[in-house]
């Protein structure tokens, strides 16, 4: 049981890219989670501190930031869990621009989406044409386990390739991509691999698997973009994406 | 980069560990392995030869030839766990294997490094 005394010191960055922490003194809860300590913060410290979130549960994915050097969902984050003696430090996600204190601007993250082809492109074929799609096939299969990607950014914060390469289209987008290939009513799969097979694509990947490491879902990036690659790697060798 | 950035906490996980691991044995091989070609070049040197043999003979030598091999078995081993990734799409027993892969690397190093003395 925690004293009803004890305080927890939070580090809160402050500012935008070039900014600094500033510290605040939180009451520790004995169940409490990163997000409620920036919410206490907000409420009734520093009404001007800057931070996002929505659902507080785990499934918009929009409350994701740097705890203690590493990049989290904040909500389900219990401070119990990553508080190193009584300590926390909070700044926004790496790799994306900062906006204000914990607010990153997602925009580059999600053009990635895009650029990866990450959406549906229906066929051109009539509707009793349309493909069969058995829930045993292998295809369903690998897209069920990259689908659940709830968009926070977490993997994109956790990758050195990401940071080292601004163009690089990133684990989040990969994995998408990979989802969307294994999807065999695409009308354009090869249209998926060609944009992950560019020089800012799947194969800059260096299998660090920071991305799966720290995905709060538990889904697989580097193994998504390990089927890109191979997925491309076939593809090149029977000449379709040559062009 | 500054210090406090190469040793993010993000990065404290074994994929991190022996993409490291890999990255270093490989440079160390780029910078030595030339050396160890030219020494072996100079031995087949009759006259030289015999001067090599003594050379080759001081711990140091020995050490540093043993820590050669361990570097080639490690990045051999890393090799492996990324084409395990990458060509058989191993996930869930990828810590089994990074293990695996690495304490063969060491374990080369080592048997050599016993032969050598």
């Amino acid at each position: 049981m925690t004293s009803p005394a004890a305080m927890l010191k939070a580090s809160i960055w402050r500012g935008r890219e070039a900014g600094q922490y500033q510290s605040f003194e939180v009451p520790a809860r004995e169940n409490q989670t990163v997000l409620d300590v920036v919410t206490y913060i907000q409420r009734h410290l520093d009404a001007a501190l800057a931070y996002r979130f929505a659902c507080r549960v785990g499934v918009c994915g929009s409350c994701a930031m740097t705890v203690n050097g590493r990049p989290r969902w904040t909500c389900r984050t219990h401070v119990s869990r990553v508080a190193s003696g009584g300590k926390l430090t909070i700044a926004p996600l790496r790799n994306l621009p900062v906006i204000r204190d914990l607010v990153t601007d997602m925009t580059p993250f999600f053009d990635k989406w895009h650029a990866a082809r990450g959406r549906f492109v229906p066929g051109d074929g009539p509707r009793d044409e349309m493909a069969e799609v058995r829930p045993d096939a292998p295809e369903r299969a690998a897209a069920s386990a990259a689908i659940e990607c709830i968009g926070c950014g977490v993997c994109h914060a956790a990758c050195d390739v990401v940071s080292w390469r601004e163009d690089y289209l990133g684990p989040a987008a990969l994995n998408r991509a990979w989802a969307a290939w294994n999807d065999v009513r695409d009308g354009d799969r090869t249209g998926i691999l060609r944009a992950v097979s560019q020089s800012s694509g799947c194969h800059n990947c260096h299998t660090h698997q920071s991305c799966a490491e720290h995905c709060p879902v538990g889904l697989n990036p580097t193994f998504s973009i390990a089927g890109l690659k191979r997925a491309t790697l076939k593809a090149t060798l029977k000449g379709e994406l040559s062009p | 980069m500054s210090a406090s950035d190469f040793t993010r906490a993000s990065r404290f996980h074994a994929g991190f560990a022996a993409a490291l691991i890999h990255r270093l044995s490989g440079l160390a091989l780029a910078i030595f392995l030339p050396l160890h070609f030219l020494s072996l070049g100079l031995a087949l040197e009759a006259e030289s030869f015999a001067d090599f043999m003594i050379w080759s003979s001081q711990p140091l030598v020995k050490v540093s030839e043993a820590l050669l091999v361990a570097a080639l078995g490690v990045h051999f081993a890393g090799g492996l766990r990324v084409l395990g990734i990458e060509f058989f799409g191993l996930t869930r027993a990828q810590g089994v294997w990074i293990s695996c892969a690495f304490a063969f690397g060491a374990g080369v190093g080592i048997l050599f490094l016993m032969k050598a003395f």
